[in-house]
């Protein structure tokens, strides 16, 4: 039994972060009704760019870096909507979604001409630690990360739920036209959107590089998240963590119970088995909003 | 009426046109403050262009706009011009479906808050105070209109009559100098019709908004409105007081049907 918990908890820690993933999509999504393609490559942006002030080019403190690199995220917010998206307003998702498809060749190319393709590894201190909770190992570096998108999330959720800023975004999601019509700038909505998902993929991105070092593959972590986001409703903020954590877990346990009766590496795919199962049952994902329209 | 009074907003020679429909051509009209104003005509008129004009949603191909006696810049997108003042509902619903009817209400007053991202997260304490503030006019506006037992139900669950209401309430949440209404009693049955011409004519007569409305129902229209504009066809046919109206033979022709003059 305490075997099942240890596969369990070190798979909900592998889910935190693919929620962590899974959010930045949801966040867009929700906001502008576009599948952002360029989630994973934000990511590795993200942890490039760390990298970069912590040792490539400089060696900023921390605290500071971390802080340069969410100013990068926010200068491609705004390079992304007002030079990228702005031409696209009112046109049908597909283009916006096809831009976004550029914009991750665009942040892949920079990345690579401006800090090179070598694999970086990321070490910000975090004790590593492991430690026995009821006769279960833990990792203090998981448990780190944990609390990290914990506060992530429930900042996210008061700031949607609670501020007018967070008011304004939602109505914009739910009505462009609407939201205009009261007075709410559509492309500054989109600017504050894409710099919160910015900064959600600078935390992916340090997660992530710390685990498996920075490198290219990062970018298509985003098709980790794709699962992740169907079971979870494309569009919903608690959806993308309660899923990702339910894909992290699942695929885990699924590997190691079920994995050696059918010869192991199920973990693949897996995820997509869970979302084919709840495509099958709930249409717009565990927490997505049902769009009923009459006839 | 009052033809010496500076009119609120002046429609100078609007044309437009999609393709090669002309949906506006060469129309003017003036809307006077503290006036309900309806615009009529048959469907395909180009009423709802002439209000999206007027909002902003389109710019047209010729003509100016003249809001409070100064030119509105060709530039102007529509948000600023909802800043401005000029608060509208729509032909077809456009709720925030998600959000409660007081969340729709809250957005309707974003522009008229102050408080920014930062200060929203730095000075906690002002923006709660100014939240306070707005959430207090917000239960005015509901209780105005009566929707007190609703507040708290996501707008997708209303039923369609209410929804029309709860989109009223979030355009009068702006406190705007213009509200425009597209057709606001679509739809709906006589006891609703009865009930939003009596909102409108209490927004106007008791709150002093200046309205602009489109209304397929002449009983109603007739009723209510200080002045009408007759649109067919993308012109401008005829415009003055409900009794010059009904006595335009004009307007009989083109819209009331030619036989039967007897359906105002």
């Amino acid at each position: 039994m305490t075997f099942f918990f240890e596969v369990l908890i070190t798979g909900l820690m592998v889910g935190i972060m693919y929620s962590l993933v899974a959010l930045g999509f949801a966040l867009i999504f929700k906001a502008s009704d576009v599948f952002n393609m360029a989630q994973g490559a934000m990511s590795l942006f993200a942890g490039l760019a760390l990298v970069g002030f912590l040792y490539q080019y400089m060696h900023l403190p921390l605290w500071l870096s971390l802080l340069c690199t969410m100013g990068v995220m926010t200068i491609w917010a705004y390079v992304i909507v007002y030079v990228i998206l702005r031409p696209l307003v009112a046109r049908p998702p597909l283009m916006l979604f096809m831009a976004t498809f550029g914009v991750m060749y665009l942040m892949e190319g920079i990345g690579q001409s401006i800090y090179g393709t070598q694999a970086k590894g990321l070490n910000l201190g975090i004790p590593d630690k492991t430690f026995e909770v009821g006769g279960i190992l833990l990792s203090s570096f998981d448990l780190t990360f944990a609390l990290v998108a914990a506060v992530l999330v429930l900042g996210l959720v008061w700031f949607f739920q609670k501020t007018r800023t967070g008011r304004a975004l939602r109505a914009v999601s739910d009505d462009h036209e609407a939201a205009l019509s009261v007075g709410i700038p559509l492309l500054k909505a989109w600017v504050v959107t894409w710099i919160i998902a910015g900064l959600v993929a600078v935390v992916a991105g340090v997660a992530w590089g710390t685990r498996i070092g920075v490198q290219f593959s990062l970018g298509y972590i985003a098709f980790k998240a794709l699962p992740v986001l169907i079971i979870g409703g494309i569009d919903s903020i608690p959806g993308a963590i309660i899923a990702g954590l339910v894909v992290g877990a699942g695929e885990n346990l699924a590997e190691v119970f079920i994995g050696p009766y059918v010869g192991g590496g199920i973990q693949t795919f897996f995820p997509y088995l869970i979302a084919l199962l709840v495509l099958y049952f709930k249409p717009y994902g565990l927490f997505g909003k049902e769009i009923i329209e009459r006839v | 009426m009052n033809e010496k009074v500076e009119p609120l907003l002046r429609a100078e020679n609007i044309s437009i046109s999609f393709g090669a429909l002309m949906a506006l051509d060469d129309v003017s009209l003036e809307i006077y403050p503290g006036e309900i104003t309806a615009i009529i005509g048959p469907n395909g008129a180009g009423k709802t262009t002439m209000l999206n004009i007027i909002n902003g949603f389109y710019k047209p191909d010729a003509g100016r706009i003249i809001f409070e006696g100064k030119e509105r810049s060709k530039k102007m997108k529509s948000n600023r011009i909802a800043a401005q003042g000029i608060a509208r509902t729509f032909q077809n619903l456009a709720l925030f479906k998600g959000m409660s009817a007081l969340g729709n209400i809250m957005v309707g007053r974003t522009m008229m808050m102050h408080s920014n991202i930062f200060s929203q997260a730095l000075y906690w304490r002002f923006s709660q105070k100014e939240e306070i503030e707005h959430r207090v006019a917000a239960e005015r506006i509901i209780d105005f209109l009566q929707i007190e037992n609703i507040r708290r139900t996501p707008a997708s669950m209303l039923p369609y009559g209410l929804r029309k209401r709860v989109e009223l309430a979030r355009a009068l949440a702006a406190e705007p100098k213009l509200l425009l209404l597209d057709e606001p009693m679509a739809g709906m049955n006589l006891e609703e019709k009865e009930d939003i011409a009596r909102f409108v004519l209490d927004a106007n007569e008791e709150l002093g908004y200046t309205i602009a409305l489109i209304e397929h129902d002449m009983g109603v229209v007739m009723d209510i409105c200080d002045r009408i504009v007759v649109l067919d066809f993308g012109k401008k046919i005829a415009e003055g007081t409900p009794d010059e109206i009904k006595a335009n033979t004009k307007v009989i022709q083109a819209y009331l049907g030619k036989a039967q003059g007897d359906n105002t």
